[in-house]
């Protein structure tokens, strides 16, 4: 194994910095259009679940070990690949509104969160970021898909929410 | 000992399976009344009670159950008198009268009736002895070409380690990949169990290789001597141990036999969770324990980074539960279960620093550091074996059609090596494959479909961070 390890691979986090380096970050100009996908998959997994889940073909691969590229434009934001990723690791963020940013994460834990309902927004390392209401939620196969309000600042940090029993 | 009155471990509500028991049943354990459903294994059963001690060495240190599957030896029992059963193998019925024994048990008076055992000699195209993926997607490839199938299976049900993985598998669409582990496998079992080219043999173990390749089959109904065409050894693998002061008090478990109590029975194998280990597997059932409500406190690798996919350690960062690289774990203490563990940060040579450790406080210990590729079987076709580290340990040389140095001796899945289960789907087909030209002769759809597997096998690999296996792959490969 090479020397430099990756401080993700130490502590787990994978960081903007670490998806901006693989190409993964939307673009400014993006971001302003409206919801977009925000893939945190640095690593050449053997997999390409987002690829075919995509109906909008905006992701694509040559090999199967890959790291995902996104074509910005094809890309609707829709959350369909959210539904699908094995690595829970792909998200949606919309940062088109003037106040607040909405935040599409995959949630597999009971109890089954609601519109409207107050949830903790958690960060890549679990720390509680405050809370959100939750605008949206769809299921797939047992994963839930929620969008939930966030402080705008906060559009690339929350990562899971959780709800209160 | 504790009272195991009311304890109820058993998981009624969770976010992805849902646990359809069986009838309730009673059996007697130490003489007291206790209750089951059908469906549970008898050590399954006796933990959801709250029963945590399976058996006491000679001098009386109280042991737990380790890998619920049948592969260790933990949870031997004695079962209406009949000393050694393997109680997390043992379906649970009405009226069992079941003991546990200290140290090595009595010679028993009653041994099992032979009277009304069946005792017959098979013979078959293909015999697959393991229903996991690489079995099943074996047996179902080589039926698909007509060939006659036995398909063996020790477990009383098909699927292998899938049937517990709740979570869903990389990979591609075409291949199982973005299904849930034990979708996957019912998926498999159902198209198994439809055909009428394959016959299945559940709760059956191949205990012994003998003269011409004749594998014996033992179970509840009888015996059976199967000379076989073709044999593949799909047995899979078993949970590596590791050494440290009070490694067998009950509450220690592998972190397979924790996933198995869980999401295979919906059993909360404990509450409060130290997790040894920052492989895939590790990362994967910590997550995995907290969506059955239980707390990870921590994951421990002794290496100086995580083992698996990062996109696994992030999802439990998420959550809060932290990862301590260059860490160990250093003892458990608890009176007659874990009650709590020290952990210890480890120096460039793996040796514990002092002053560093840490106490957590936990009732589950549960250990993934590897598995070893089950091939005690396999070996006694007299195939070459050769030790790859890269793949476990033990393994047999084979071709990259997977035959081993016996000709018609096949092997696929984490028996040859440890890898996954997409792997082990193809590696079972591309056996297959090789099993059906050894019987039908040359088939040139059966040599293109094999020649697109291996190529797929190849591109798979071809992962930088599975350059490891990759090795070990090159090294156990044979010319064909
Ligand atoms: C926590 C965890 C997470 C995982 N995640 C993934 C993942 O995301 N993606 C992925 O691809 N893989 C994953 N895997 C790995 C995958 O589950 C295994 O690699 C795969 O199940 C191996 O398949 P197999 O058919 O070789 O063996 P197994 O599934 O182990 O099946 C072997 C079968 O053989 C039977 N058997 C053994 N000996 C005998 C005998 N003598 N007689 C009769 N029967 C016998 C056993 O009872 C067993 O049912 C994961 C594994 C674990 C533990
Ligand atoms: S969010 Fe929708 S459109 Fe965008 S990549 Fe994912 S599936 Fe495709
Ligand atoms: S589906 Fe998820 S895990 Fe698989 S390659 Fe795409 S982003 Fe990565
Ligand atoms: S053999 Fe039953 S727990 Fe391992």
């Amino acid at each position: 194994m090479s020397k430099e390890i990756p401080p993700f691979r130490v502590n787990g986090i994978i960081s903007l910095e670490d998806i901006k380096k693989v190409n993964l970050l939307p673009p400014e100009e993006r971001l302003k259009k409206g919801p977009v996908v925000l893939i945190e998959c640095p690593e050449m997994i053997p997999c390409n679940i987002c690829v075919s889940a995509c109906p909008f073909h905006a992701i694509s691969m040559d090999k199967i070990i890959d790291i995902p590229r996104v074509d910005w434009d094809k890309c609707i934001g829709c959350g369909v690949c959210v539904s699908l990723c094995p690595g829970l690791s792909i998200f949606v963020v919309d940062l088109s509104k003037e106040d607040k940013a909405l935040v599409t994460v995959p949630h597999e834990f009971l109890p089954a969160p609601k519109k409207g309902d107050e949830v903790t927004l958690l960060g890549r390392d679990g720390k509680p970021l405050g809370t959100g209401k939750v605008v949206k939620v769809w299921e797939r196969n047992k994963t839930y898909i929620v969008t939930v309000e966030t402080p705008k600042e906060l559009a690339f940090e929350v990562k899971a929410i959780w709800v209160k029993k | 000992m504790p009272s195991s009155k009311k304890i109820d471990r058993r998981i009624w509500e969770h976010p992805i399976l849902e646990f359809k028991r069986g009838k309730e049943v009673r059996f007697y354990f130490e003489g007291e009344e206790m209750k089951g459903y059908e469906g549970e294994s008898i050590a399954v059963a006796l933990y959801a009670s709250g029963i945590d001690i399976f058996s006491w060495t000679e001098d009386n240190r109280p042991r737990g159950a380790f890998c619920m599957i049948g592969k260790c030896s933990s949870c031997f029992m004695v079962v209406n008198g009949i000393p050694n059963v393997r109680t997390c193998r043992e379906p649970v019925r009405d009226g069992l009268r079941i003991e546990r024994q200290r140290g090595l048990p009595d010679i028993p008076r009653v041994t099992r009736d032979e009277e009304g055992l069946e005792s017959k000699t098979l013979e078959t195209d293909f015999l697959v002895i393991g229903a996991g993926p690489a079995g099943l997607s074996a047996a179902l490839k080589a039926a698909e070409y007509g060939l006659d199938v036995i398909l063996v299976e020790d477990h009383f049900r098909l699927g292998g380690q899938l049937v517990k993985q709740t979570h869903k598998f990389f990979g591609s669409k075409d291949l199982f990949g973005g299904l849930r582990g034990f979708q996957i496998a019912e998926e498999l079992s159902k198209k198994v169990s439809s055909n009428p080219k394959i016959k299945v043999f559940l709760e059956t173990l191949a205990y012994g290789v003998f003269k011409d390749l004749t594998i014996g089959l033992a179970s509840k109904k009888g015996h059976y001597k199967v000379k076989a065409k073709n044999i593949l050894f799909s047995t899979g693998a078993y949970e590596n141990y590791l050494a440290f002061p009070g490694n067998d008090l009950p509450g220690v478990m592998g972190a397979g036999g924790a996933q198995t109590l869980m999401n295979e029975y919906g059993i909360r194998p404990g509450d409060k969770v130290l997790t040894i280990g920052a492989g895939n597997v590790g990362l994967i059932v910590s997550y995995q324990l907290l969506q059955a409500g239980a707390k990870v406190k921590a994951i421990v690798e002794a290496m100086p980074q995580i083992g698996g996919w990062v996109v696994h350690a992030a999802k439990v960062r998420r959550y809060g539960i932290p990862i301590y690289t260059r860490h160990t774990i250093k003892e458990v203490w608890g009176n007659n279960r874990v009650e709590g563990a020290t952990i210890v940060q480890v120096d460039e040579k793996w040796q514990p620093v002092p002053g560093t450790e840490k106490d957590i406080d936990c009732d589950l210990v549960i250990i993934s550091v590897g598995l070893t590729p089950d091939t005690k079987l396999l070996a006694q076709t007299g195939a070459k074996m050769k030790w790859i580290p890269e793949l476990g340990g033990l393994v047999a040389l084979r071709t990259k059609y997977m035959e081993t140095t016996v000709p018609g001796v096949f092997v696929a899945g984490d028996a040859k090596g440890i890898e996954e289960a997409t792997t082990a789907i193809v590696e079972g087909k591309i056996a297959a494959l090789t099993a059906v030209l050894r019987v039908l002769g040359h088939v040139d759809k059966a040599v293109e479909e094999r020649r697109q597997l291996v190529q797929y096998l190849e591109q798979y690999r071809q992962s930088p961070l599975l350059s490891r296996s990759r090795r070990g792959i090159e090294k156990a490969t044979i010319e064909s």
